[in-house]
Formats: C-alpha cells, structure tokens, sequence
C-alpha cells in the first residue's frame, strides 16, 4: 500500500506529527530502527525492576496544547510537579530550593540577603522575555529573504510582538538574547553558589559555557515551559519520560496510525525530485505521498538520501549545521535512597535537582575541557531522583536515579570514544556524587553510562546532541536548520523534517513535530483537525 | 550667572573628541577642549620615550579606520597627514612557516578559500558600515527613517542567498566559521584572532564574528580594508587633527584635567578644573568613557538610581596587554618586518589564550600582535635599532593577583616572542608593559577596555554604551557623550563625527 | 538544618506568636511576608469595632523594615524618595514614596528620623536590592532590621489612654512624632503613626522583650477594651480610611510583570508628597515629563450608591466603554456608607458618567448592578481625634 505519509523515527515529534496527520485523516506509518519506540523520550528497563528515563528525564517545555489535542492524559500521560532542590557546596554548606517562595528567600538568604530578594526581580525579568518568546513557539518561522504575503505577515506579527513592547523592554530583551549568562546574573546576584545555581539551565545540553555569550538564550529555552501554567516549573513524566511517548503511540494507534519497530530507514527513495518512500533495514521498503523525517537534518541528509539528490548549497548549509554533543548520562539503581550528610533526613531536596558545581567557574572550567575535547574533571551534574516521587519506577524502598552530565565531547581529542573513556567517565561522576554522599557507590546495583557515543549510536543523535542541533542564534528561528529551508520543507518535493533540528528546537516539546504536521496539512489544502490554537499569552 | 565663556566645551582630546570639536566649531560654534594630559591624542598620543631615540608607539600602533567624513572635513592631508605604509600585509607566523595574507591575497592551500571567505564576508561588512555613519536608530521611533531604509534596503540587496546568509553569521562565533570555511591553520587563527583583537571574547564565543565585519569595514584615506600606518605613527594622526581643530577656530587646552561637570538648574553648564578654575560653557561633550563621565564627574547624586547602576554594570573589560620593546637590532622573525605579525599558530591558540583570562589568570602561550613602526619608516628609533609594539592577548582586566599576573604574562610574551625570533631577548634595550589596569590608569579608559567598555553585540548599536545613552544625549541637558565608549567605538573619528551632528540636530 | 526546617515550617513566626497564637481562637493565619499573622482572632465585626471604639492590638513584625545610617543618609534619601527628607526633623516621621528612573512607584512606606544620620524606612514590599545600588556614591550602610525589631500597631480612641496607664507620658506627642521610653531594661520606641485613621501608636521593641510588652499594654489595656485584632479588621480599617496598599491598590514597579501595570505617584493621587525643588531624585526627571504631558491613569476615591461592596468590580463609561476597575471596597460600618479605591483612565479622573458593574452573590446566584458612582475625596475617615494633641481619652 502507499501511504499518505511515512515518518521516520518515532520519537516524540516524530509521533506528535503522526498523530496529528492521522487524526486529519491521512494513513500513515511510524518506522523505527530501534526494538522500541521513543528516541530520546524513552522509559527503558535495563535492570530488573527499575524503569530509567534513559535520555531525557524531566518535563516542561511539552507544549499542553498537544497534550490536549491528542487526548493524552487518556492514553495514560501524567505530569508530577517535583519539589526542592539543592546544591553541594564544596564547604559543606548547602543551597535548597523549596516550593514556598518565603522559605525559599530565607534559604537565599543565608547566602546573601540582598541576593534572596534579586531573585523576585530576576524572576520577573526572565517571565517576561519567556512571554515574549511563548507565543513563537507553536508558529512557522517566516523567510525573511522571501516576499510572499505568508512570510511578509508572519514578519509583520514578529515586529508587532517586539514593538508591543516598550522601547527599554525591546533593548532588554536583545541584551538577554544576546548576553552570556554569567554576565546577565551579575546585574543581579553577588552568591557564586546562587549565580551558578541559576546558570544551570544555561548550559544543560549546550556546546556552550556560561561565559559564552548566548547562553542567558538557552537558559530561556529551559525556563519557557510551564507545568500547568507554571511557567519555568519542571516536573516528572510519570512512569518517565516514555510515558510520553507511550501515551502517543497509543493516541496514534487509536485515530488508525500504524507503527513498525525495529525497522530503521535505510534510504529515502527519491524519484524525479519527489520523495516516494523508503528502504528499511529490515528488508522491507515502505511507499508513501510523502517522507517525514523526525531525524536530524543531519542524519536525514548526509545518511539517508543520496548527495545528487540535493543542492550543493544546501549540503554545503548541512555539512555546516552545528551538532556538537556536550552531555553525557548516568542512570542508576540505586539499593536505597543515598544519603547526603548535609542535608537532614527526610529533606524535601532529594524530590528535586541535586547539583554540585557551586561556582560559575567551576562549570566554565569544565566547558573548557569539553573544548579541549576531554569530558569535565570536575563536571556538572543534574541528578534527579525521580523515583522519590514516582512510585512507578523502582521497587518499594528502591530508587532510580538519573545523572545527566555536562560536558562530555563527541570526540576524545579528535578520536572517538572507547570503553575505556567510558567507563573513566562514568567513575568521575560517581565520584562526585560519593565525595557528597559517603557510602553511595555501595548502594549502586547497576549504572547505565551514555556518552554522546551512544546517545548517537541508539537514538540517532549525530555527534549526541539532545537538541538535533545547537541552540545558537546562527541556528535559531529562520535560520533552523537551514536559512531558507526552515519551514520544515526540505530541497526535496514530499520530503519533510519534524524533529528538532527545525524550530523551535530541543527540550521534548513536541513543537516541531506539531508545526510541520499543520505545514504538512496546508500544504495538502486540508484544514487541521484537533489542532487547538496556542493558548494565549495574557 | 556670568555668560558661558563657549559654546561648546569637550572633555577630552582623543581622537573623537577632536573630531566633534572640530565639526562643531565648522558649523560657528565656539568651542573649548580640555585634555588632561600635556598632549592630545588620547590612545593615539605618544608616550614618552622608551629609550634615547627610540619613540615607543601609542597605545593604538595600526590604524583600521578612518571615518572619511572627518578626513574629508578636516582636511588632514592638508595638516601634516600622509601615509607611511598602506595596505599593510599581515604575516601569521607558525611552525610551518610564515604566511603572508594582504587583504584577500593569500597563497598556501586555501588562497581561494580564504579569497571568497573574505569577499563574502567584506561585501557584507560593506552593507553594514552605513550603519557606523550614523547614531543608532532608536527602537521606540524618532528615526531618520529614509537613511535607515536605505541602509536596510541595501543589506538586502545582497541578494536573497547573501541577506541569509547575513542573517545567519552576524552572531555566529568565529572558530566555526574559520574552520567550516578554512583548512589552513593560520589562517583559522588570523580570522580568529582579529576578530578578538582588543575584545574580551574567545573566538568560540558567539557574536565575534561580527566584529571581525566592523573591521572589514573599515576604509582609510579612501581605501578600504587598507590598514595603514601614518608617517610618524599614530601620534601623528592626532597631531594632524588637533591642528585641524585649531585651524577650525577650537581652543584646545592641555594639561586640564576636569573634576566635575558642573550642574546648575538641571543643566550641564560647565566644569570645574582640579586647578579649581571654572569653566562655563552651553554645553559640555565628553569622550573620556561614559563610565567616568557619569558616575565620577557628574556623580550618582544628579543621576536616577537605575542608570548608576545599569552604568556600574556596563562591561568594560580590557583583556589586552601592551608591550613595548626598544631593541638594539633588526629581530629575525624569518620574514618582512614590513609587516603586521601575528604569533597565533592556529584557531584553538586563540582561544586557550583567552581561558585563563575568565578566572583572572593569564596565558601561558599568548597571542600577539607585532608592529616594528621603525621597519616601516626612519624616525621610530636610531638608525640600525627598532622599536616594537605588541598587543598580548588575553590579559585579565581584573587579575586575582596583580603582581603576579603581570610579571607571569610578560614572561610568557617573552617566551612567545623569543621563539619567533630566537635571540630577540638579548637585543631588549628598553621596554614598558602595561596590563589593562595600567592602561585604564594611564589612559583613563574604563577597565582598559580600549573601547571604554567592551564592544560586543550586547553593548553594541542603539545598546551602546546604553540603550538610554546610544543618542550621544545624556539624562542631563546640555551633556553628551562621545568617543569610543558610543557608537560605533572605536577611534576611528565616528563616534565624535555623529555626536556632533546630534548636537546639531538637536539644535543645542 | 535549614533545609528541613524551613521545608516543614515555610512560615517564620513573630516574638508574639505564643501570645498570638494562643488568643487566636479560630486559628486563623494567613501569610504576610514569609511570618505567620492572624487573620482574625475570632471575629472580625468585633475586631474592627474595637479599632473605632476601644482600642486595638496588632502585630505588625512582618512590615519590612531597612535601617538607614551613616553621614549621607539624608542626601542618600533625597536622592531615593520624592519627599523632602532635609526637612524631616529628628524624632519625626513621614509617609513617603520612591519611584525608578521612569517615575513608576516602587513602594510607599513611612520613614523615621530616629537621628540626624539614623533612619528607619517602613515599607509592605522588600528592596534590598534597589535601595543597595542607590547607594552607590553615598556614604551609607543599609541594612533590612525586619527580624530584629519586633512591632504592635496600638490603634483606637482609647490607644493613648492605654499608653497612659502603661506608664508612657505620650501626651505631648504629635502625629508623625515619635518619642523614647525605658521599658524592661530596654528602650521601647513610640511613634504617633498608624494605617487605620483613627488615634493610634505604634511600638518598636527589641525582640527580647517583646512579650513583656505584649503583657504590659494587654493587662494595662484591659480596661479600656483593648482587643488583638487580626488582618482582616485592620484592612476594612484601611479601607474606610481610604489608605493605599501595595500589590493592592498599585503593583510597586519592579514586580509588574506587564509593563504597563506600573503606576506614577502622580497617578495614584501622590503628587502632593514631591518635593520638585529639592533637587534630583530618582525618578523626577521622568515625574517632570509626566506632569507636562499628564499621566495616563489617576486613583479616585468612590462613593457607590447601595451597601454591596464593589470590591473586583470593573467601571464604566456610560456603562459601555470600560474606564477603569476597583482596587479596594467595602461597605463601612464606620461612616455608613459604600466606598472603594479605584483606578480610572485619566480622562475620567471628574468621574463624570462613570458606573461600576457589581456582581452580588446571594445563595450562589449573582445579581448584576450597573450604578452610578461619585468621586469622593480622601482619607475617607479622618476623626478630630486622630490630629489632636494631646490626644484625648476616648
């Protein structure tokens, strides 16, 4: 059979966009190298009992715009709101975070009385440029070298959205863009521990320190999200980060969308310019109207369609598009919860991010090793635990706890990766946690240790990188993936690209792969079906 | 009150102060600047001699810009200004030999590479420069709207491949753009360092590349990319324009140096010297850096809360060092001293130099930038000797130990230089190196910064130095701002050439 | 450890709580300002008619309070505030406002000259930060007191008959004046300053003996029909005193998340506190502008026909185009009559033609009213006794 549309890869843009096209009514089919589905959106369990959010491992950025749509609190999606926080500082001393904004300013306090109440203005700044940025995300960006009335509109509302603004409000808000995080924090903190505390959202998943510029960008990537309106609150996939995906799959199979496991694209057919379907690892080929990619353009590009296919140009742009990995991922099952002598049992931080990089410097330097093309001595780390919540992914007692780590290089010094880089990797992180936590590598039943190596080589990601591409201006909005093909479109007729190396970009937020299924759709002259507008900004 | 003795009174004898005093005195108005020190100049100006004979460049050794507006107006040519050498070359010296890049011309491997790398990117930086020739435009209105089409129509008339193009290197980071586009190490490391030249930024930090476009988009006397070198040095450039001013009716007074703007009625209506003596004037321009300007000459006290502090945290980091060498003989660099010379061996030198520089640390390999004036012209130093001028990248503007990063970077200069050209140690007679501490306190620049505040994209345009202050006007009537610290930085005359017209325009 | 501690107790508690929380019979707390307070200690009719016709006992610890010192502090204050600060004598106080550089209200709050370099600046919201950078170029040293000073507001007719039977000679004390008394060893201060309208002190006390204090003025007030009253009464009193509130009546700016939420002292009815020929000061550059030009927004007293309160009620120009809402409403037991706060467009500051749109829950039905509303000036409430000196005993 020829389906309407194939889409390769069923992560979670990959199944978002899916779900939309079937739901208007289109046959379609998710092909999946992996036994499993999810990329980077995945529960997986390597050791009996526990349940890992292997790649990705907390929720914000998910737009609940689809999450409405596609009915996926029905198909078993639930969001946990998490609580606390804290960081390890090198002097014994801690950070916590708390819920109760006044408990919170107390714990600030401690550390600066002037910084505790900076935070209300700081917060206030970024929720404003985060209002600024929201209603962009669920929108196609326009070309601005093109002069047809979709692109000249679509610019018309951007100048209108920045000149809604006063002219103080638009200079701030091109500083914030354009600004490194360390620099805009010190307009308002004078605590290393609280600035570096803040500065985490700057870096997670970033080719970047907190001393490049750019970096306050990519600190708004992670705080533009809300739970429930919260807007920069995080919480827990319950059942981790699979459920989403889960809960996708099953709205798929119910609006009558098919999906094939362990059928990984081979090639995607071209014929006379046209996209037409694609070869399978598995022997089979798949024919279609038309090819979805959720891979990388990358990946999509350079792996999977022959060069003569395609401009010189645009390869050229492709070649260029910026990969680079700079995350590395532990997860663990962990005997019984670890115990960290400086914080009191029972602290409300352990449902929360743990980190233990108490200075700007300290996550500067450990970038510069990531130039240097070494994974971080002194690394930063989000540690979660997520079963102290969730009581769906350990045994009773038991815990599952997720590391992610920055920075680790695609390549060690130039070369690739091997076990042994690995494993010494992975050591340094324990380390780290032990060095807080006496006693804690004891309680280690098994570890899982993801280096860009194998973020590459199970979910597709070229060179590992969580975001399909990094988040810099150069490859930000219209100029994502590619300038002139950033409207999901590709050089090839039929041949599309939903994942996130098309805007708005990474985070498990479902955004690119909802905003090429309604390109798709009016390219077809089919009106959207179940696509709610974007909720409004008031 | 007694009647104002001027018109106009600027603070500061740098090249932008020089400039708007002298268009402001061209359109009949009488105008007083005040220098501080013996002679103007500012980062221009002589400094005194390093050794008998030998005349150690300013601070500034290599002139990227002229704006031709000044040149035109103030006839320089006609004060004494000509051309020891223009189009200087570059020569990047590296283990595997030196090379020679004059503008787009380069041999090795990747001369076509490096050809239409620099065509692309000058024709763009060709469409941006208008934007220089003008104060920024605002955000909230009040443009002149028909120049700014103009210039925006022109960027996109680049044509649709290029505006994209455009849209997505301006605040792309430089490595990647040297290594997507070149294979020859040195030359990844010229693009890299020249676009971190007297920057506090990695080559890998986004928005460099863009200020390798500012220089592209330079022209001096009529040539542009042409880096020049002024018969007698920079300290000729300013003697020219300060003989200009004067033939254009300003009064320049050296040695002045002002203690406070006074503020009467809300107004700027004068200074007040540290001699004591009062001078009055309808309004008051200052290019001395909008830093000491506002906070130590007006005072927080007639200045809102907020912009104190948004002022107090304007980035000003200097992260250049300055090292002068008298030098008993011709060094051997192995090549031309006829030439600019860059020790970067390739891209990642660049910015491993400038790593320790965050944390208030210094190099163990810098980067430098090399100038023999001496080689160019006789004068600079007794017949048979030289005299060189280096800017040692990175330098930290806030080192945690002062003593020790100074004595530490100028061993480490040394170093660089001694393994460049072997035996250049022995031949020191005399030398002077100014970290960027001494720089500010020297040349009274903020935090050594030689553009009174760093010059990155946050700080850039209708940002600069401010985005309350990128009109050159100032909360305080009758105050402006002008100099490097405004747009577009630099010493290249804009910045003054555009404040008065400002003025003008304002009818002040 | 902290982290637990604040976890299981997120809200500080006041020196009175053991006091407090053993009167509070319906163990009603509310949150001001990360401590717990009293909302009503049982009922808040009587609360409030103890503040009108007796007097009244209320803890107000929680009000953010910076201690200002060292030779600028004057100019420093100058600089930050729109009143003339030169000209507050030592042992005086006044009601004051700052403003950022646009002239947007940051806070109001009263300040106290407790000596010729020593300042105390009372205020709802925290400013740490922003009174910190003003001080740039000042020689001063701000430091936030909130947690070492513990404080009653002592409000009502009979509150100075009380102080009398404590012991303090308060009878030549004006309003806005404050004076020092010795009290357990220590120095109780007492200033002739309230947020109810009416007769009232407030006392300022070192946390150690607070209690003692609390002791003193309930034992000795008892007579006079001295009553704790929580929040809820003390706001119905503000209310009918017509007294501003921050994030109640005006968003102080650096919280305003929409830009335009931001109000200018001049549009809140405040232009009578700038003082425009001290000098500068933050903000008047802006303030001045915004005088030439008008401001876009002005707060208005309101008398409304009926006894419903308006409160969250939207307002009408010729009952169709909106022109502005209530920021405070009640029905006044006090003065008989129905009156509210309210922000309107500036072109409607005369109130002309002006209606308030009431939705009236009776047993789980809204009723809707359209009525025509009066400007009325401010405070609404201002007895004889408030300004009399020396204050009489009832």
């Amino acid at each position: 059979m020829i389906y309407d549309a194939v889409i390769l890869g069923a992560g979670h843009n990959g199944l978002v966009t899916a779900c939309y096209l079937a739901r208007a009514g289109l046959s379609v089919c998710v092909v999946e190298k992996n036994g499993w589905i999810g990329g980077a959106a995945v529960s997986r369990e390597l050791t009996p009992g526990f349940t890992y959010s292997n790649c990705s491992y907390v929720s914000s950025l998910f737009r609940p715009e689809i999450m409405r749509d596609l009915e996926l609190p029905k198909h078993g999606l639930q969001i946990l709101p998490y609580e606390g926080g804290a960081v390890f500082m090198e002097n014994g001393d801690t950070l916590g975070m708390f819920r109760d904004h006044d408990a919170n300013r107390r714990e600030f306090a401690r550390h600066s009385p002037r910084d505790a109440e900076a935070y209300d203005i700081y917060a206030r700044d970024v929720l404003r440029h985060c209002r600024f940025i929201r209603p962009m995300l669920l929108r196609t960006p326009p070309d601005p070298a093109r002069f047809r009335p979709r692109d000249l509109a679509e610019l018309a509302w951007l100048g209108r959205q920045l000149t809604g603004q006063s002219e103080r409000q638009i200079a701030e808000m091109i500083r914030f863009w354009t600004m490194s995080i360390s620099d805009y924090l010190d307009h308002y903190f004078e605590s290393p521990v609280i600035k570096a505390y803040l500065a985490v959202s700057a870096i997670i998943g970033t080719a970047l320190g907190p001393m490049s510029p750019g970096s306050a960008y990519v600190l708004l990537h992670h705080y533009m999200g809300d739970v429930d309106g919260n807007i920069g609150a995080w919480g827990f996939a319950r059942g981790g980060m699979g459920a989403i995906t889960a809960a996708l799959a099953a709205s798929l199979r119910a609006a009558g969308g098919e999906i094939r496991v362990s059928a990984g694209v081979e090639t995607i057919l071209v014929q006379n310019g046209r996209a037409v379907g694609a070869t399978l690892s598995n022997g089979d080929e798949v024919r279609a109207q038309r090819v979805i990619s959720n891979m990388d353009v990358k990946r999509t590009m350079l792996t999977h369609v022959a060069e003569a296919e395609l401009p010189a140009d645009y390869l050229a742009s492709v070649k260029k598009f910026k990969t680079r990995g700079s995350s590395g991922k532990l997860n663990i099952a962990l005997d019984a919860a670890p115990v960290f002598p400086a914080l009191p049992e029972g602290s409300p931080a352990l449902k929360g991010d743990l980190h233990f990089t108490d200075s700007i410097e300290r996550m500067e330097r450990a970038y510069d090793d990531w130039k240097s093309g070494h994974f971080s001595a002194d690394p930063f780390q989000d540690v979660m635990i997520p079963t102290m919540i969730d009581p769906t992914m350990a045994p009773p007692g038991k815990h599952f706890m997720s590391c992610f780590v920055q920075y680790a290089p695609p390549k060690i010094e130039g070369r690739d990766w091997t076990d042994a880089d690995r494993d010494a990797f992975g050591q340094t992180c324990l380390d780290q946690i032990e060095r807080h936590a006496p006693g804690f590598k004891d309680r280690v039943l098994h570890v899982e240790i993801r280096t860009p190596r194998e973020l590459e080589a199970e979910v597709g990601l070229t060179e590992g990188n969580i975001f399909q591409g990094e988040l810099t201006f150069d490859q930000l909005l219209f100029n994502r993936p590619v300038p002139g093909y950033a409207q999901y479109r590709t050089p090839i007729r039929d041949l599309w690209i939903c994942g996130a190396s098309t805007h708005p970009g990474g985070g498990v937020m479902g955004a690119p792969g909802r905003n090429a299924a309604a390109e798709i759709l009016r390219d077809m002259r089919l009106a959207p079906k179940d696509m709610s507008d974007a909720y409004a900004v008031l | 009150m007694p009647m104002p003795s001027c018109d106009v009174l600027v603070i500061g004898g740098g090249l932008n102060g020089l400039a708007c005093a002298t268009r402001l005195a061209q359109t009949g108005r009488k105008v007083t600047l005040v220098e501080a020190e013996p002679e103007t100049g500012g980062a221009t100006r002589a400094l005194p001699d390093l050794a008998k004979g030998v005349k150690a460049p300013a601070l500034a050794h290599l002139l990227w810009h002229l704006d031709p507006r000044v040149e035109k107006a103030m006839t320089l040519d006609r004060h004494g200004l000509a051309w020891a050498a223009r189009d200087i070359a570059t020569t990047v010296l590296s283990p595997l030999g030196p090379l020679t890049v004059t503008g787009a011309q380069t041999s090795g491997p990747d001369a076509m590479a490096w050809n239409r790398l620099y065509s692309r990117l000058t024709r763009m930086a060709e469409r941006l420069e208008p934007f220089r020739r003008m104060a920024p435009p605002r955000l909230g209105g009040g443009n002149d709207w028909l120049a700014l089409a103009r210039h925006a129509l022109g960027l996109r008339l680049l044509g649709a491949r290029e505006f994209r193009d455009l849209l997505r290197l301006v605040l792309i980071n430089a490595h990647d753009v040297a290594t997507d586009e070149l294979t020859d190490p040195r030359l990844r490391a010229l693009l890299c360092f020249d676009a971190t030249l007297g920057a506090w930024a990695s080559p890998r930090n986004p928005n460099t590349l863009i200020l390798w476009l500012d220089r592209l988009a330079g022209q001096v006397a009529g040539r542009k990319q042409s880096l020049s070198l002024p018969k007698g040095g920079l300290p000729a450039l300013a003697a020219a324009m300060t003989a200009a001013a004067r033939a254009a009716g300003v009064t320049i007074r050296t040695g002045a140096r002002v203690a406070r703007i006074d503020i009467a009625a809300d107004r700027a209506d004068g200074v007040t010297l540290q001699t004591g003596e009062m001078l009055s004037a309808r309004i008051v321009v200052s290019a001395i850096g909008p830093k000491p300007t506002l906070l130590n000459l007006v005072g927080a006290r007639h200045l809102d809360a907020g912009l104190v502090t948004r002022l107090r945290h304007q980035k000003a980091r200097g992260a250049t060092a300055k090292l002068h060498l008298a030098l008993s003989a011709a060094p051997d660099f192995g090549t031309d001293l006829r030439a600019r010379l860059l020790i970067a061996p390739d891209e990642q030198a660049v910015d491993l130099a400038f790593n320790p520089v965050k944390y208030g640390e210094t190099p163990a390999a810098p980067v430098m930038e090399l100038l023999l004036s001496s080689a160019f012209e006789p004068g600079h130093a007794p017949e048979g000797q030289h005299v060189l001028s280096a800017n040692v990248q990175f330098a930290p503007h806030a080192p945690k130990d002062a003593f020790s990063a100074k004595t530490s970077l100028l061993a480490a200069a040394m170093a660089q230089l001694e393994r460049a050209a072997p035996g250049i140690g022995a031949l020191v007679t005399a030398s002077d190196f100014l970290m960027p501490q001494d720089i500010e306190a020297r040349f009274g620049m903020a935090g050594g910064s030689w553009h009174h505040g760093d010059l990155s994209v946050e700080q850039m345009l209708f940002l600069r130095p401010l985005p309350e202050l990128s009109r050159y006007a100032t909360p305080v009537a009758g105050l402006w701002l002008t100099g490097a610290g405004t747009h577009p930085g630099g010493l290249s005359g804009a910045a003054g050439w555009n404040a008065a017209e400002a003025i003008e325009r304002a009818g002040a | 450890m902290t982290a637990t501690s604040l976890h299981r107790q997120p809200l500080a508690e006041t020196p009175f709580h053991p006091r407090t929380s053993a009167l509070n019979r319906l163990h009603n707390w509310g949150a001001w300002a990360g401590y717990r307070t009293a909302g009503c200690y049982g009922d808040t009719v009587m609360e409030h008619t103890a503040i009108r016709n007796a007097a009244s006992l209320y803890d107000i610890t929680p009000m953010i309070k910076y201690r200002i010192t060292g030779p600028d502090a004057a100019a420093y204050l100058d600089r930050l505030t729109v009143r003339n600060v030169s000209n507050l004598a030592e042992k005086a106080v006044h009601y004051t406002a700052w403003t950022d550089d646009a002239g947007q209200m940051m806070d109001d709050g009263t300040l106290f000259r407790l000596g010729p370099q020593d300042f105390r600046l009372c205020c709802q919201e925290r400013h740490l930060p922003w009174l910190r950078d003003s001080a740039w170029g000042f020689d001063v040293v701000i430091a936030d007191e909130t947690e070492s000073v513990a404080a009653l507001a002592l409000q009502g007719p009979t509150s100075a008959a009380v102080l009398r039977a404590c012991g303090f000679d308060i009878d030549g004390l004006k309003p806005f004046r404050m004076a020092e008394f010795a009290f357990a060893e220590t120095n109780l201060l007492i200033s002739r300053t309230g947020f109810t309208g009416d007769l009232g002190y407030e006392l300022w006390i070192p946390p150690a003996q607070a209690l003692a204090l609390w002791d003193h003025l309930m034992m000795q007030g008892a007579p006079f029909g001295l009553m704790p009253v929580g929040s809820d009464a003390v706001m119905l009193a503000r209310t009918e005193a017509g007294f501003l509130t921050a994030n109640l009546d005006f968003i102080p700016a650096q919280q305003a998340l929409r830009e335009d939420r931001s109000r200018s002292p001049l549009e809140l009815g405040l232009g009578w506190m700038v003082d425009w020929n001290k000098g500068p000061f933050t903000g008047r550059r802006a303030l001045l502008a915004e005088r030439e030009t008008g401001g876009r927004w002005a707060l208005v007293g309101l008398d409304i026909p009926g006894n419903v309160s308006a409160e969250g009620a939207i307002l009408y120009h010729r009952k169709t185009a909106e022109a502005g809402f209530i920021t405070a409403a009640c029905w006044s037991p006090t003065l008989k009559r129905n009156l509210a706060l309210a922000q309107v467009q500036a072109r409607h500051a005369d109130c002309r033609d002006l209606w308030v749109e009431i939705y009236a829950l009776r047993e789980l039905q809204y009723v809707k009213l359209m009525l025509p509303v009066r400007a009325t000036p401010r405070p609404f409430f201002a007895p004889e006794r408030r300004r009399a000196t020396p204050p009489p005993a009832f």
